[in-house]
């Protein structure tokens, strides 16, 4: 066998990262292109210019800027109580001494059993009581907190040695400052993978505000573009651009931070 | 248990310095807790009683005891839904599983452009189900889609994909393989960089070759992963709702509909909350059922499978 010039492995890794990255390389190119051009056959990848019908269409015309600030304002309310919650409740849980802990945390351990569609009915009909249907708050009050995050977060205050606490606490800091001025400061690495995880998941998510929210102006770039996919079947460069407005924020933050990305997807295990 | 066990170990404090350190125990730990707890634990006990009436939702509920779940029973629609969710879930995590396992080892290696090739099989992963399932109408579309065009070319007859019935579910898997394989990668390439390298040069020392090595040391150090990749993607199939909603919306012909989008229907669309409630317990105990069956037959399988 004549031997290759380079490594057989790339005969299997070219083909396969082209078939994974060019849909998302179409998917920008295509918001590009006239309605006219993506009709030809048969079908160009390249656009002959750019034409920017579809995102002036999908900028104007729709309420897609306004599903863009909602859908920033839903992950960035998350993601901030998302940390400030579980790392509290991780420390409680790794530190603290107090009455009813064990059945606490088994009870939120319990419920990463639970299934969505479990919850479906019955969260629409608590959403309807406190009066939160149509609001941003139906998209962000699902991910103020996660037992993933808590038990993240305590797993690492675990694995942290007391020493360090102890220390300030025998000198008479309190624990809330002793928290948040020794421990929190530690914790960096854990929170930015908890951050990382909330981000994906507040942003990404769909069934929340689609079942809870039907006005206009109240929706998510998620909700927004899976709803008009189906009025405006045809116009394709817009619906690209709108695709790319919502995946391109977190396809950037990939790129930019692969490495903290990559961690959460490997620590997403403890999920399980 | 561990409350109980928690509560004699206790030191035995003043009465009031103890109520203290509850105080502060629960200001930490409470705000999450019952966040957590409020947004699930009470909402599914809620469900199992939504589920015992006829309920719009409007007007009274009317108590039915387990009728929904005698009728449900019966259903041809969720008869064809759970087949349906149970097709998808068979063909999903074995390919997952097997792709990202391939694709860990290959990532693996150190040759030129592997970063470059890290970054393009991750980064799916990162876009939304709800993006990923309109970039796929649009990539499947059988009048100008790009994947008839590659069949064209390959002198392969046009495929109606999506639209037709009986290709539309295995189109779902793929996009949903496309979208997930990612992750599965990612865990296997961090299980496959923890394992000691002395493990395979001893086998390596030992005249064993490539394919042993790989058969007898590295597969059986990737078991746990396995089992909890195994598990991590039944939930992930039997959930699948994203993806649907954004292709196929159950169609053609209901021949994508799902447990979980038949949930959606039956709840959001036609307002039978109790009945979609029951048919949410009915899902929840036989994915349960079907996760601790992945977990025993693995364990009890041992070293064999994997």
């Amino acid at each position: 066998m004549r031997k290759l010039p380079f490594s057989p492995w790339h005969l299997l890794l070219m083909p396969l990262a082209l078939l994974f990255v060019l849909p998302l390389v179409q998917m920008v190119l295509t918001s590009f292109m006239s309605n006219a051009e993506i009709n030809q056959f048969p079908p160009k990848l390249i656009p002959s210019s750019l034409h920017l019908s579809g995102w002036r269409a999908l900028l104007a015309e729709t309420s897609a800027p306004r599903w863009l600030l909602n859908s920033i304002i839903v992950s960035a309310v998350s993601v901030t109580a998302h940390l400030a919650l579980c790392s509290t409740a991780g420390y409680g849980f790794a530190r603290l001494r107090f009455a009813g802990r064990g059945v606490a945390f088994l009870a939120v351990v319990a419920t990463v059993m639970i299934p969505i569609q479990l919850l479906m009915i019955p969260t629409y009909l608590m959403f309807a009581r406190i009066g939160i249907i149509d609001t941003l708050a139906a998209a962000f009050v699902p991910w103020l907190a996660s037992a993933f995050g808590i038990f993240l977060m305590r797993q690492f205050f675990l694995s942290l040695p007391a020493e360090l606490e102890e220390a300030a606490l025998i000198d008479g800091c309190g624990r809330w400052r002793t928290f948040r001025s020794i421990v929190l400061p530690l914790a960096r690495p854990a929170l930015a993978t908890l951050a990382v995880f909330t981000l994906l998941s507040s942003w990404n998510d769909l069934l929340w505000p689609l079942i809870a929210i039907s006005d206009d102006s109240r929706f998510t770039l998620q909700v927004g573009l899976a709803g008009f996919q189906g009025t405006r079947h045809t116009e394709w460069s817009q619906l690209m651009a709108g695709n790319v407005l919502a995946t391109m924020p977190l396809i950037l933050a990939f790129l930019l931070a692969q490495r903290r990305f990559v961690a959460t997807m490997s620590l997403t295990g403890l999920k399980g | 248990m561990a409350g109980v066990t928690f509560a004699l170990a206790r030191p035995l404090a003043a009465p009031r310095a103890r109520r203290r350190l509850d105080l502060t125990g629960w200001a930490f730990a409470g705000p999450a807790t019952l966040v957590v707890v409020g947004l699930s634990l009470f909402p599914a006990v809620w469900a199992f009683f939504i589920s015992r009436a006829k309920w719009n939702g409007v007007a009274p509920g009317v108590p039915v005891g387990w009728g929904n779940y005698q009728r449900l029973v019966q259903d041809p629609d969720l008869l064809a839904a759970a087949r349906h969710t149970l097709l998808l879930t068979v063909l999903f995590v074995p390919a997952s599983i097997i792709l990202g396992i391939v694709v860990a080892i290959a990532l693996n290696q150190k040759i030129r452009l592997i970063g470059f090739y890290r970054t393009c099989i991750f980064v799916p992963y990162v876009a939304s189900a709800a993006a990923t399932g309109i970039l796929a109408t649009f990539v499947f579309n059988p009048q100008f889609g790009a994947a008839d065009e590659v069949l064209r070319r390959l002198g392969v007859p046009a495929q109606q994909f999506l639209e037709s019935p009986s290709q539309a579910l295995f189109v779902i898997v793929l996009i949903a393989l496309w979208g997930e394989v990612g992750f599965t990668t990612v865990v296997y390439l961090a299980a496959l960089q923890d394992i000691p390298r002395e493990l395979v040069e001893a086998a390596t020392m030992d005249g064993a070759g490539r394919w042993r090595v790989f058969r007898h040391v590295t597969l059986p150090e990737l078991r746990p992963v396995t089992v909890f990749a195994a598990v991590w993607q039944t939930i992930t199939a039997v959930q699948l709702f994203d993806l649907i909603y954004t292709t196929t919306r159950g169609g053609p012909l209901n021949s994508t509909q799902t447990i979980v989008y038949y949930i959606y229907e039956l709840a959001f669309q036609t307002q039978r909350l109790g009945y979609g409630a029951a048919a949410a317990y009915l899902l929840f105990v036989v994915t349960l059922l079907l996760t601790l069956g992945i977990i025993w037959y693995s364990r009890r399988r041992g070293s064999e499978v994997f």
